[in-house]
C-alpha cells in the first residue's frame, strides 16, 4: 500500500489507462498546459503530448458534443469540467445525446465517454458553482454514476469508468482533493462500479451515505460510539447507478435503524430513491421511520457560517441519529 | 418569394466570399431574378457515367415516393408522432452523398429520412420505424427522427435543433486522430444557425483545423418563422467568416451545383483538414411536420412557384432528357418502380411484429446487453416491466 492524496489517485488512475489504451484521451478547460485547474492533470502533458492531454476553449457544449462524437467513432475520452456545476450548459450533449444515442439507434451504437469533475459545495464559492448533480445524472437510463470518497476509491473506480463502454459521470470533490489515503500498489487495481463499501462495522444503526458525507458518517459515529455507546454502521454508496441495493439492504436488515446523509438537496435527492427501496424491499426489518439528513434547501450560501450550516456537518448528523434511538 | 431567403446570388448583387470566388461561371443564364450558373461541366459532375447519372435520378425519386407513401401511412394512422418530411430537398442529400468517399461520414438533424434513404439504408428498415416496428432500423425505439446507420457512416436522425452540430464535430476529431483522410458531413437547418453549440462547434473546428463540413439546408423556415425573422446578418454561411471557416452559398435544387459546392469543400476538408460552412438554399413543400396545417406563414402561391421553377427532381429529370441520358418513358418507369417499392414498404412495416415491452430494457447500456463482458455490480434498472 502506498499513501497518497486522492488528487494523485485520480492522476494515477488517468496516466495508466491513458498508457494502456491509445483510444483514451484527456480534454477539457485547463488541462494540458495549467495542469489542471485543480492540479489533477499534472506532469501529464510532458509526458503523453497535446494529442492526448488537450486543451479546450470554454466550450462546454461543444467539447462535450465532441467528445460524444468521437466516442461514437469508438474513442474514449474522458471529459473533464472544472466544476461539474459548468455541466449545465453542455447538458443536452450528455443527457440527450451521450445517454439516448444506444436506445435509439436501437443498440447499434455505444458511447464509451467519461465525464469528470468535482461535485460539491463547501468551498465559498456560492450557488453557482457549488452544484451536485449526481441525482439528475442518476435520473436518466443510459448514464452510469459515481462519487468515489477515497483515494483508493477514486483510482479503482475512475480506472472502471474508463474502461466501461458506456457513459459514466464521475463526481469528485475539490474537498477530499487532498485527503490522503492508502492504495494498493498492484499492478492493475480495479474497483468495479456498483459496489458499495461497508467503511465501518455496526449493529445499532446505519449511517448510509455518499461522496464527501462518507467522512462526516464516520465521524458521527465515532462520537456515537465514544459518547452513547452507540454502534453506528456506515455504508459508503460509492456509485450511485448501478446502485448496491443488497449492501444497503443487508445493513438495514442487520441494525433495523437508518439514517441517510448526503450533500443532495431533500427533494429527488439520490436518499429519496433510497429511502422508497429500503421502505419497499426491508419494510419489516425497520423498528423507526427512516430519517435524511440533506443539504438545507436553498441555493448554496456564499458565506462560510451559512455554508457550513448548509451541508450536511457533524452536528447536525448526530442530533438526527440521536432521534433515532 | 420575397422575404423568405436572403438569398445573395439574385441578380446584379455581388458576393465577394472566399469560398464563393473560386471558379469564374462556365456559363450563365438567368431563371427569374436568380443567376443560374451551369455546373454540368465541372470536373466532379463531367466525369459522372450515364447510368451513375440516372441513379442520381432514382435516389430522388425514391426518397420522394417514400415519404409520399409515409404521409399516407401517417394519415391512416399507423404513424404517430412528428413526422418531418424532406420533400423539396432531395437534391441536397442525394447530391451531397454522392461525392463522399470511404471515409466521409453523415450526421442530421430529424428531417431525416432524405439522408438515410440516400446513404443506402433500405426503405423496409425506414417504414418500420416510422410504424414503430421491431423490424424499424432502430427497433422502433428511435422513430422518425432518430434513424441510425453506423454501418454506412450515418450517424443519425437527432431531434434537439442544432444539438448535433458538436457532435459532427467529434467524428471529424476522431477521424483526424486515427489519421483518416475522411470528414463528417453534419447538416442542419437555417433554424438551427441560432443554436449556441453552432458557434461554439465552428470556433473549435477552425482553431482545431477539423474535416467537418457544415451544410445549412436552407428551406426559409424555422417551422413557421421565416428566415428574415429569425436571423440578423446575412447570408447564414457568413457566420463562418468570423472563424476564418471557408463559406459559400449554393442553389440546393440544382443536382450538379449541390455535387460540385460539396466535392470542393470535401476536397478542402480531405487535402487540407479545413472546415467549411456550406449555405444550400432549397425549399420544403409540406409543412414542418406533417402535423403543422401550413396556414399561417406562407402563401399557397410560394409554394407553388417553387414546385413549378425549381423542382430539384424535375430541373434533373428536364437535364438528364436533354442530356440524352433519360427518355420521359425511363423517367415514368423510375417512377414506377420506386412508389412500387413504397408500397412494399408500407407492406412489410405492416405485416412487421411490434416490439414486446420487455425491449424497453433493451440497448441502454451497453453492459446490459452484453452480461458475459459484465464487470460493474448493483441494480442498474429501478423499474423493469
Ligand atoms: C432545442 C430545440 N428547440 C426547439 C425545437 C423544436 N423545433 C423542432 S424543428 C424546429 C425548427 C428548426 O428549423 P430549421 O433548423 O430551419 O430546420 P428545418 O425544420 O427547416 O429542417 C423547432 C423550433 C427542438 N427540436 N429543439
Ligand atoms: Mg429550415
Amino acid at each position: 500500500m502506498a499513501t497518497i492524496t486522492y488528487r494523485e489517485a485520480l492522476n494515477q488512475a488517468l496516466s495508466e489507462e491513458i498508457e494502456r489504451d491509445d483510444k483514451v484521451v484527456l480534454m477539457g478547460e485547463e488541462v494540458a498546459q495549467f495542469k489542471g485547474s485543480y492540479k489533477v492533470s499534472e506532469g501529464m502533458l510532458e509526458k503523453f503530448g497535446s494529442d492526448r492531454i488537450i486543451d479546450t476553449p470554454i466550450s462546454e457544449a461543444a467539447f462535450s458534443g465532441l467528445a460524444v462524437g468521437a466516442a461514437m467513432m469508438g474513442m474514449r475520452p474522458v471529459v473533464e469540467f472544472m466544476f461539474w456545476s459548468f455541466c449545465y450548459v453542455a447538458f443536452d450533449q450528455i443527457f440527450n445525446n451521450a445517454a439516448n444515442v444506444r436506445y435509439m439507434s436501437g443498440g447499434l451504437i455505444n458511447v464509451p465517454i467519461v465525464f469528470r469533475g468535482p461535485a460539491n459545495g463547501g468551498t465559498n464559492v456560492g450557488a453557482t458553482h457549488s452544484h451536485t448533480p449526481e441525482n439528475f445524472a442518476a435520473n436518466t437510463p443510459g448514464i452510469k454514476v459515481i462519487c468515489p470518497a477515497t483515494p483508493a476509491d477514486a483510482k479503482g473506480m475512475l480506472k472502471s469508468a474508463i474502461r466501461d463502454n458506456d457513459p459514466v459521470c464521475v463526481m469528485e470533490n475539490t474537498i477530499l482533493y487532498n485527503l490522503q489515503g492508502e492504495v494498493p500498489e498492484e499492478d492493475d487495481f480495479i474497483i468495479p462500479l456498483g459496489k458499495a463499501n461497508v467503511v465501518r462495522e455496526g449493529s445499532d444503526l446505519s449511517i448510509i451515505a455518499h461522496g464527501k458525507s462518507v467522512h462526516t458518517a464516520l465521524e458521527v459515529a465515532q462520537t456515537l460510539d465514544e459518547t452513547h455507546k452507540v454502534s453506528a454502521e456506515v455504508v459508503d454508496l460509492r456509485s450511485i447507478r448501478p446502485l448496491d441495493t443488497e449492501t444497503i439492504l443487508s445493513s438495514v436488515r442487520k441494525t433495523n435503524r437508518v439514517l441517510l446523509v448526503e450533500e443532495n438537496k431533500p427533494f429527488c435527492g439520490v436518499d429519496a430513491q433510497i429511502a422508497f427501496l429500503i421502505q419497499d424491499q426491508a419494510f419489516d426489518y425497520l423498528d423507526a421511520p427512516i430519517k435524511r439528513v440533506s443539504a438545507i434547501d436553498a441555493p448554496q450560501a456564499y458565506s462560510k457560517s451559512l455554508e457550513n450550516a448548509q451541508i450536511p456537518n457533524h452536528d447536525r448528523v448526530l442530533s438526527k441519529a440521536m432521534e433515532l434511538i | 418569394m420575397e422575404g423568405l431567403h436572403h438569398d445573395t446570388i439574385v441578380d446584379g448583387e455581388e458576393d465577394d466570399s472566399p469560398a464563393k470566388k473560386q471558379d469564374s461561371p462556365v456559363e450563365e443564364e438567368l431563371v427569374g431574378d436568380v443567376r443560374i450558373e451551369d455546373f454540368s461541366e465541372k470536373q466532379i459532375n463531367h466525369s459522372l457515367a450515364p447510368e451513375e447519372r440516372v441513379n442520381l435520378y432514382e435516389q430522388m425519386v425514391r426518397i420522394r415516393r417514400f415519404e409520399e407513401r409515409s404521409l399516407r401511412s401517417y394519415q391512416q394512422g399507423h404513424i404517430g408522432g412528428f413526422l418531418h418530411l424532406y420533400i423539396g430537398q432531395e437534391a441536397v442529400a442525394v447530391g451531397a452523398v454522392s461525392v463522399m468517399g470511404e471515409d466521409d461520414h453523415v450526421i442530421t438533424a430529424y428531417r431525416d429520412h432524405g439522408h438515410a434513404l440516400a446513404v443506402g439504408m433500405d426503405m423496409d428498415e425506414c417504414m418500420a420505424e416510422l410504424y414503430g416496428k421491431k423490424t424499424g432500423c432502430s427497433k422502433g425505439k428511435g422513430g422518425s427522427m432518430h434513424f441510425f446507420a453506423p454501418d454506412k457512416n450515418f450517424w443519425g436522425g437527432h431531434g434537439i435543433v442544432g444539438g448535433q452540430t458538436p457532435l459532427g464535430l467529434g467524428i471529424a476529431y476522431a477521424l483526424k486522430f486515427n489519421k483518416k483522410a475522411g470528414s463528417c458531413l453534419c447538416f442542419m437547418g437555417d433554424g438551427a444557425t441560432n443554436q449556441g453549440p453552432f458557434y461554439e462547434s465552428l470556433n473549435l473546428a477552425s482553431l482545431w483545423n477539423l474535416p467537418v463540413v457544415y451544410v445549412i439546408e436552407n428551406n426559409g423556415y424555422s417551422m413557421g418563422t421565416a428566415e428574415a425573422r429569425h436571423s440578423a446578418g446575412e447570408p447564414l454561411a457568413r457566420r463562418g467568416d468570423m472563424f476564418d471557416i471557408d463559406w459559400s452559398v449554393s442553389h440546393g435544387h440544382d443536382m450538379y451545383e449541390v455535387r460540385h459546392t460539396i466535392n470542393d469543400a470535401l476536397e478542402r476538408a480531405h487535402n487540407e483538414s479545413r472546415p467549411s460552412v456550406l449555405e444550400i438554399v432549397t425549399y420544403r413543400y409540406r409543412g414542418h411536420s406533417v402535423a403543422d396545417p401550413d396556414q399561417t406563414y406562407r402563401s399557397k402561391e410560394e409554394i407553388e412557384e417553387y414546385k413549378k421553377s425549381k423542382d430539384p427532381i424535375n430541373l434533373y429529370k428536364e437535364k438528364l432528357i436533354a442530356e440524352g441520358h433519360l427518355t420521359e418513358g425511363s423517367a415514368l418507369e423510375i417512377d414506377r418502380l420506386a412508389k412500387e417499392e413504397a408500397e412494399a414498404s408500407a407492406e412489410f412495416a405492416q405485416a412487421s411484429p411490434l416490439p414486446e415491452p420487455t425491449e424497453l430494457m433493451d440497448d441502454i447500456y451497453w453492459e446490459t446487453d452484453n452480461p458475459a463482458s459484465k464487470t460493474s455490480q448493483g441494480t442498474m434498472f429501478f423499474e423493469t416491466p
